[in-house]
């Protein structure tokens, strides 16, 4: 029993260790390539990171990344592949702000309830029409969200902006700028209880406290809760989900609408606590990454956390690299690269030995429990 | 003459398990050799030995007199040796040559493949083993028993002379596995040597030469066919009396359970798969309904269950019309459900024992509380179905694939019947599992009905029909051609039945 459960231990961790193990290697060997030390470069990144400024860096960078992570890994718990993340995040954020701007002078409570509604609502709207398209013309989710992105970004945000912008001669032009109301203060305070006091002007976002929700809430629903089961089931065989009474279509709806409405809150970071309108200089690409996350994550909660980590250490490295000249700066995207494919492997292999295990088991207690001749068979 | 094959002592461990107990095997060059036994017995991995996938740990391998040590495929492909495995692996999208030569191209200078020597060895292959299928043809257009014909050609230009068949029949339709067994009669009678896994005993019984019966990793013999009877190899398989399926006295009541009344259901060329199928089970009655696999078994299983929607007609379970009700309140309504095959619609295969024996009971107690899944009561549930139904696992918290059929099987009976329901449609409940099992749904499918279950049983398997059924109807091309009742009808009659052998005959007088 002692025997089995290390046996379980060891394939837990093995992926994962296994994983980084590899990478590491691989990095090193692009780096040596590259002419630098790997060990100087390696050094720089964690010494970096261990910098209380980098640390909020790295959670601020992880707390959008983490929302969008799990706005995918939503949809790929029912083998539904949102590519739409991106454009409906965007769109979302938009919205949320310039209404946000528009609506000043709400109790704070209220201003930012409103704002948030608001981005899962229209996240939710975006997503959704993916997911009606898909089940009443059963037009593949990929190809509808690569479209709707295209839509959200260039066509609706390019034109509203202008319509809606606040000064129409500014280069950067963008929504209105939300009222203090509206606003959500930094976690600095809190953080600083346990720790120095945060210089150069970081400020640690308090939609960290929303991702922690998100994240808990993903796990209650699709472990914990019958919904949940059947969107497990569907996409485990969605045949046999049917047969078990699960509504196929209204399953890839639900799905596409609670994956939308997680990834309208993936730019409010931004439109909260950082830049407080949306403008031509929004962060893009969140989308894009989060599915690499959730990839890396397994499409497991704490799993995506741990990969939106990584993703924003590695990022706050790629300045530090730059700064010190012990790497060029483009081999973080490498490091990504790298680190998502061996994870995939390092799964992939793990869930193997992990299946033939399993079949062993089984078949030993098949033996075990036959009535005839036990002793016999088991020398 | 040499044998083809000889294995002497072979012995393989699996920690805690002895798969192979010193088998020892002797396989004549240019014979249909069958290997028989229950799942678990051993014969896969002596075949995986065989063809190089695993090593014995102890033993002696001879392949025409000459001692061999395959360490992977390759190495038996080289000595003559090609498996068929039971589930293909074929690229849909490829044509019939492409599929053939798919891993052994013939090139021709800077690596561009010579399709024209390709086509006519395939040709030459075709044509020395009578087997003929047009090359040109893509593989997703096929039926499964060309599929399986692409397999095997597949082997045989490889130049392989022993082919190992794992469990050829067990996807094939009846007149697929005769059209196979007339392949494998010229394929021996051109030099090849066959191999074969089943457990279907009259099958073996038909086409082999020799029957070697294997029983928890032992040889416990081998005999000629024509020495035995299906019962004498049943009886080898299990080591004791062998179990039949049949019912004891009636239980039918008169209520009446499920009233289908004139269902119609077309496929989507529109031309109706179930046409005009009226039938009544009531509690305590099995209705068995014969035929052929393809003649509207499943469109009328699926427009009962609720997957498919018919086109005309009324469903009524217990006075209610639930014809238009969704799956999930047909299901609560007490419509229980064993799929013709468990990995298509019965099994979330990567997910646990528990979480399986929750699907389509996932709103139900104990399997869930309010808008919450109960985990300790879906665990503790699973754990009752485990003992009651002897579903041999280590814990319930391993995933269904782990399992074999005959305890995936047992687990979906179980889930069914413990779910309290008011019918039961059990699609072929004991297909591809060993005899042993097999018994053991025969006597839950019994138990049930002694408890007044209303059943509606869809098999191909005469037997089977014959003795559990209480009323036995045919359905040949979407319609029901034939109420049977099972104590005066023979196999023979009712597989005439089945084919539609007897309506021509009617239709001819």
């Amino acid at each position: 029993m002692n025997d089995s459960l290390m046996k379980r231990l060891v394939l837990g961790a093995g992926a994962p260790v296994a994983a980084v193990a590899f990478a590491v290697g691989l990095s090193s060997i692009v780096l040596l390539l590259s002419g630098s030390n790997p060990f100087s470069a390696y050094g720089d990144m964690i010494e970096n990171a261990s910098r209380l400024e980098t640390f909020v860096d790295i959670l601020n960078e992880a707390t959008p990344l983490y929302i969008s992570a799990v706005a995918a890994a939503i949809g790929f718990r029912m083998n539904l592949f949102n590519i739409g993340v991106e454009g409906q995040y965007l769109l979302a954020a938009f919205f949320a702000a310039a209404a946000g701007g528009y609506f000043a002078g709400l109790p704070p409570v209220l201003h930012v309830s409103l704002i948030l509604i608001v981005a899962m609502f229209v996240g939710a709207f975006w997503a959704g029409l993916a997911g009606a398209l898909k089940v009443t013309r059963g037009i593949n989710e990929v190809i509808s969200t690569i479209m709707l992105n295209f839509i959200a970004v260039g066509g609706i945000i390019a034109w509203l902006i202008r319509e809606w912008a606040d000064d129409t001669g500014a280069t950067n032009s963008g929504t209105t700028p939300i009222d203090e109301s509206g606003q959500m203060p930094s976690l600095n305070g809190i953080v600083e209880i346990f720790t120095r006091e945060i210089s150069k002007g970081r400020e640690l976002t308090s939609v960290l406290l929303i991702a922690i929700i998100v994240g808990v809430a993903y796990h209650l629903f699709i472990n914990r809760t019958r919904v949940g089961f059947d969107f497990r089931a569907s996409g485990f065989n969605p045949l046999a989900a049917r047969a078990g009474g699960v509504p196929p279509k209204r399953m890839v709806m639900y799905a596409m609408l609670i994956s939308g409405a997680c990834a309208g809150l993936v730019g409010m970071a931004e439109v909260l606590t950082e830049r407080y309108k949306y403008d031509q200089s929004f962060i893009q690409g969140l989308g894009f990454n989060g599915i690499a996350v959730a990839l890396l994550g397994r499409n497991n909660p704490a799993g995506i956390a741990i990969g939106a980590l990584l993703f924003g250490f590695l990022n706050q490295s790629s300045g530090i690299l730059q700064i010190t000249g012990s790497a060029t700066p483009e081999i973080v995207e490498i490091m990504k690269g790298i680190i998502v494919l061996s994870a995939v492997i390092a799964y992939e292999a793990v869930s193997r030995i992990k299946e033939r295990d399993e079949a062993k088991s089984a078949a030993e207690a098949t033996e075990r429990q036959a009535p005839a001749e036990p002793e016999e068979v088991l020398a | 003459m040499t044998a083809a094959i000889e294995l002497i002592g072979i012995t393989k461990r699996f920690p805690g398990v002895i798969a192979n107990d010193n088998v020892n095997l002797t396989v004549q060059r240019g014979e249909i050799h069958a290997i028989c036994g229950e799942n678990g017995a051993g014969k896969s991995t002596l075949m995986k030995m065989l063809y190089g996938m695993q090593s014995p740990d102890e033993g002696r391998m001879l392949i025409d007199g000459e001692e061999v040590r395959l360490s992977s495929p390759s190495d038996a492909i080289e000595r003559g040796i090609g498996m068929v495995h039971q589930h293909f692996m074929l690229a849909d999208q490829l044509t019939v040559l492409e599929n053939v030569i798919l891993g052994s191209e013939p090139t021709k200078g800077m690596g561009r493949i010579d399709f024209k020597a390709a086509r006519s060895h395939f040709a030459e292959v075709g044509e020395s083993y009578g087997l003929t299928i047009d090359p040109d043809d893509l593989v997703e257009t096929l039926e499964v028993g060309e599929r399986q014909r692409v397999e095997i050609i597949k082997v045989l230009f490889r130049g392989a002379q022993i082919l190992i068949l794992d469990e050829p029949t067990a996807v094939l339709v009846p007149q697929e596995v005769e059209e196979l067994f007339r392949n494998m009669r010229d394929l021996k009678e051109n030099g090849a040597t066959i191999l074969f896994i089943d457990h279907k005993l009259q099958e073996v019984l038909e086409i082999a030469d020799s029957i070697t019966v294997l029983r928890q990793g032992k040889t416990i013999a081998t005999v000629d066919p024509k020495d035995v009877t299906a019962g004498d190899l049943a009886e080898l398989m299990v080591g004791s009396e062998l179990p039949t399926p049949e019912t004891t006295d009636s239980t039918v009541t008169d209520e009446v359970a499920l009233f289908v009344d004139g269902v119609t259901v077309l496929d989507d060329d529109d031309r109706p798969v179930v046409d005009d199928v009226s039938l009544s089970i009531r509690r305590g009655e099995i209705v068995g309904i014969a035929g052929v696999e393809g003649n509207g078994q499943h469109e009328l299983v699926s427009a009962i269950i609720g997957t498919m929607d018919p086109k005309a007609g009324t469903v009524s379970l217990n006075g209610d019309d639930i014809a238009h009700w969704s799956v999930r309140e047909r299901r609560e309504a007490g419509v229980a459900y064993v799929p013709q095959d468990r990995h298509v619609e019965g099994l979330l295969l990567n997910a646990p024992l528990w979480e399986n024996a929750a699907l389509g009971h996932q709103t139900e107690a104990p399997y869930s509380k309010g808008i919450w899944i109960d985990r300790p009561g879906s665990r503790g549930k699973t754990e009752t179905i485990r003992k009651s139904y002897d579903v041999r696992t280590p814990n319930v918290d391993v995933s269904a694939h782990a399992l074999s059929g005959g305890n995936q099987q047992k687990l979906i009976l179980g889930r069914e019947i413990t779910s309290d329901p008011k019918l039961l449609i059990a699609s072929h409940p004991t297909r591809g599992i060993d005899v042993g099992a097999q018994a053991a749904v025969w006597d839950h499918l019994r138990r049930a009905r002694a408890d007044g279950l209303a059943t509606l049983l869809i098999s191909a398997d005469r037997d089977e029909l014959i003795g559990l059924s209480d009323t036995i109807v045919v359905m040949f091309h979407g319609k029901l051609v034939a109420t049977l009742d099972p104590a005066d009808v023979t196999p023979r009659v009712l597989g005439a039945y089945m084919t539609g052998a007897v309506l021509d005959d009617k239709a001819a007088s």
